[in-house]
């Protein structure tokens, strides 16, 4: 079969239901395998996959990086990406940021009776798209449904393992009193994208997220002999909560300048709106890199090199103290204290 | 970023800076009504640009903070009903009732929805024509009108299904009980600058001249609250006592005539207790006759006031700027975000949250 027809119901014996996911898609039985047979496999294409045995028999040799992630968004699909794509590039980017080439996915689809089919055609071919982007093959996959009611559509869970390649352990161990602090891009777009698309705000500009895979520029600094100490993917909770994580680890503390760090005018905008701090909006296709102060500038000329890094700045530096703690500069040169949302972001009232 | 980087310069704020140092003479307490201003207090650092004779207090301006506990649990008493929707603002989901906050609530199966306009709920209530609708209405002067047009429209549409829970309060009596308190120390107002957008600033001048108080209508980014802050001083300098609008970009003295004329259709001025504050009259808002049936409390049983439990929390003093955040032995200790003691910790324009947020450095030292 080929990419083109991937699309296409080209079975002679269709589902039950042509239109939306049944119950019976998730019980074992002749439908599952059906679902499975003329969606999920033919988006997908893997030989792994088409083996059709209860595991992918992979040969790789380590060390190795692995994770996990689930994936839960509302709307499904927003401006820049979509629940498949963020489900690819999340655990792509976990493991870039272990220092590793990301190689082999397993993919565990929860589908609530009663989705549209044509939805999970289209997450599906989002994931391959995704998957084909950054290099990594979907060798492995389960699939569930659930009654009407008990979800919202569509969870995703992937698993990746990676090939580990930075020639020295990165994590917030390896953090340094001044360490330059750099971020990959402007942030918070993915945040307020999805949002926006959930609330039905409108802006004039309208907003995408940064849903990107980040692999590649990561291996670039890897290759290029930057000495990278600690990696983070700036996801859920923003900058601030990647920033207070590694400083809390580490035993350090992180000074940013909030002049240098990167937010496009039209995030900004929004974030005056609904009374958000940009360093807490979410993001999916950003990282901080904390690297030596000599391999800074390199850093950034690597990074800009990807479109996904064009914005690349250095925005702070790492000192021993105040132990574990984040502080920002603003506008008016006064440091300010920056910590992680103790919940959800809500907007305010007035 | 237009209307929001220049009042944002540091340059700007140095020469303001420079020119309060230069002014004063002798210490001077201003309070800025707004938590909205409190946060850009804390979160840029004004107060740090200032002389140390010029103490600024904060003032009772957060509409969570001041909505009265048995309200959210009326609120809560109302989201627990199988047959209704309780809609609110996100900011009020955070905020402790006597009985645990409206998150608890939605977490034990109460249906309670996030919406980020009042006109959200009609929506709402117009496609679940058998749930009984209601709409949690917290906030001031800046909020009513939005609210008003929520009845309004739902009046026009004739959707029967919808009701609000009215918890209203308005400023400028809250700045008069302030003032009239003993042992009053504010000597100045940064009177809150969307407040004024809606109710001009009319309603201010016969304060100003009967306390003899300066009363500077202000805005929201650093360089405003410096102006707001210089030209308050430099009355209290020069002996004067009027009002005077720094925020002449947004604000006339008259406000928005058409936004009132709403809200005076919907609304009509009651007695209000204000959370920690205290009965204050002519603060809050009540439905006029013509829109009473869309009153969530003729609907679901009326708001039965109680005291505030006193407790160990310090909320109270507070918002009437008799103290600060770090005044209190439990700030940061057995009061935090994630257990807050008052309101003041987790409304997003609380004073304490603004403190725990913005100053943990100095109030906290190293984390734990």
């Amino acid at each position: 079969m080929t990419r083109a027809d991937a699309f296409n119901f080209a079975c002679s014996s269709p589902l039950p239901d042509r239109k939306t996911v049944q119950l019976a898609h998730g019980g074992g039985g002749r439908a599952m395998k059906q679902l499975i047979d003329e969606i999920v496999r033919p988006s997908f294409q893997d030989p792994e996959l088409d083996r059709g045995h209860d595991g992918a028999l992979l040969d790789v040799s380590g060390p190795l990086a692995f994770t996990t992630d689930s994936y839960v968004v509302r709307p499904l699909f927003f401006p820049g990406g979509d629940i498949g794509s963020l489900a690819v590039n999340g655990t792509v980017n976990d493991l870039a940021m272990c220092g590793a080439r990301p190689l082999y996915f397993s993919v565990g689809l929860i589908l609530e009776e009663g989705l549209p089919i044509d939805t999970l055609r289209r997450v599906a071919a989002s994931m391959r798209d995704s998957a084909d982007a950054a290099g990594v093959r979907l060798v492995t996959g389960d699939t569930k449904v659930v009654d009407r009611g008990k979800m919202d559509g569509m969870f995703i869970n992937t698993a990746g393992v990676g090939k580990i390649v930075a020639p020295s352990k990165i994590g917030p161990e390896s953090v340094r009193p001044g360490d330059a602090v750099i971020v990959s891009g402007d942030i918070g777009r993915h945040g307020i994208a999805v949002m926006t698309a959930r609330e039905g705000f409108e802006f004039e500009t309208p907003i995408a997220s940064d849903c990107a895979p980040l692999a590649a520029p990561v291996l670039a600094l890897i290759d290029a002999g930057i000495a990278t100490h600690c990696l983070r993917d700036l996801t859920r909770g923003g900058l601030a909560s990647a920033a207070v994580e590694i400083a809390e680890t580490s035993g350090l503390a992180i000074a940013l300048e909030e002049q240098a760090v990167p937010v496009c005018e039209e995030v900004k905008a929004a974030c005056e709106l609904f009374g958000f701090d940009p360093l807490h909006v979410a993001n999916e296709g950003r990282f901080i890199a904390f690297v030596p102060q000599e391999d800074a500038a390199r850093t950034i000329e690597i990074l800009r090199r990807w479109p996904v890094c064009k914005n690349a700045a250095i925005i702070g530096v790492v000192e021993g103290t105040p132990r574990g703690r984040v502080s920002c500069r603003g506008p008016l040169g006064v440091r300010r204290a920056v910590d992680m949302l103790s919940g959800e972001q809500l907007p305010r009232i007035c | 970023m237009r209307f929001r980087d220049e009042f944002r310069d540091a340059s700007a704020a140095r020469g303001y800076a420079d020119a309060i140092h230069r002014m004063v003479t002798r210490p001077w307490t201003l309070m800025e009504v707004c938590g909205g201003q409190t946060h850009a207090i804390l979160r840029f650092g004004v107060d740090r640009l200032l002389s140390p004779e010029v103490s600024l207090l904060h003032g009772p301006g957060c509409p969570v903070c001041v909505t009265p506990a048995e309200y959210i649990d009326k609120a809560i008493e109302i989201a627990s009903h199988p047959g209704a929707i309780l809609c609110s603002f996100g900011d009020m989901l955070r905020a402790p009732g006597t009985r645990g906050d409206l998150f608890a609530a939605k977490s034990r199966g109460a249906d309670v929805r996030i919406v980020y306009s009042p006109l959200d709920a009609v929506t709402i209530a117009q496609a679940e024509p058998e749930r009984a609708v209601v709409f949690f209405a917290v906030g001031f002067e800046t909020t009513a009108p939005a609210n008003a047009m929520a009845v309004l429209h739902a009046k026009q549409s004739g959707v029967k299904n919808f009701s609000m829970l009215s918890s209203h309060a308005l400023v400028p009596p809250a700045v008069r009980s302030l003032l009239e308190a003993p042992g009053a120390r504010v000597q100045g107002f940064l009177a809150a600058g969307h407040v004024c957008t809606v109710m001009g600033y009319r309603e201010y001048e016969p304060i100003a001249e009967r306390f003899g108080v300066p009363i500077v209508v202000t805005g929201f980014e650093p360089i405003d609250i410096l102006q707001g802050v210089y030209m308050c001083l430099r009355q209290l300098e020069d002996g004067r006592a009027v009002v005077e609008n720094q925020y002449s970009r947004a604000v006339r003295r008259d406000g928005n005539e058409a936004a009132r004329r709403v809200m005076r259709d919907v609304f009509q001025v009651a007695p209000r207790r204000w959370r920690g504050v205290g009965d204050i009259p002519e603060s809050g808002f009540s439905f006029t006759e013509a829109y009473a049936d869309f009153d969530a409390e003729r609907r679901f049983g009326a708001v039965i006031a109680r005291d505030d439990a006193a407790g160990s929390c310090i909320a109270g003093q507070i918002l009437r700027g008799e103290r600060r955040p770090t005044d209190c032995p439990a700030f940061g200790e057995s009061c935090t975000p994630e257990r807050p003691l008052g309101v003041t910790m987790v409304s997003n324009e609380g004073a304490c949250a603004a403190y725990y947020r913005y100053r943990a450095l100095e109030t906290m030292g190293a984390a734990p």
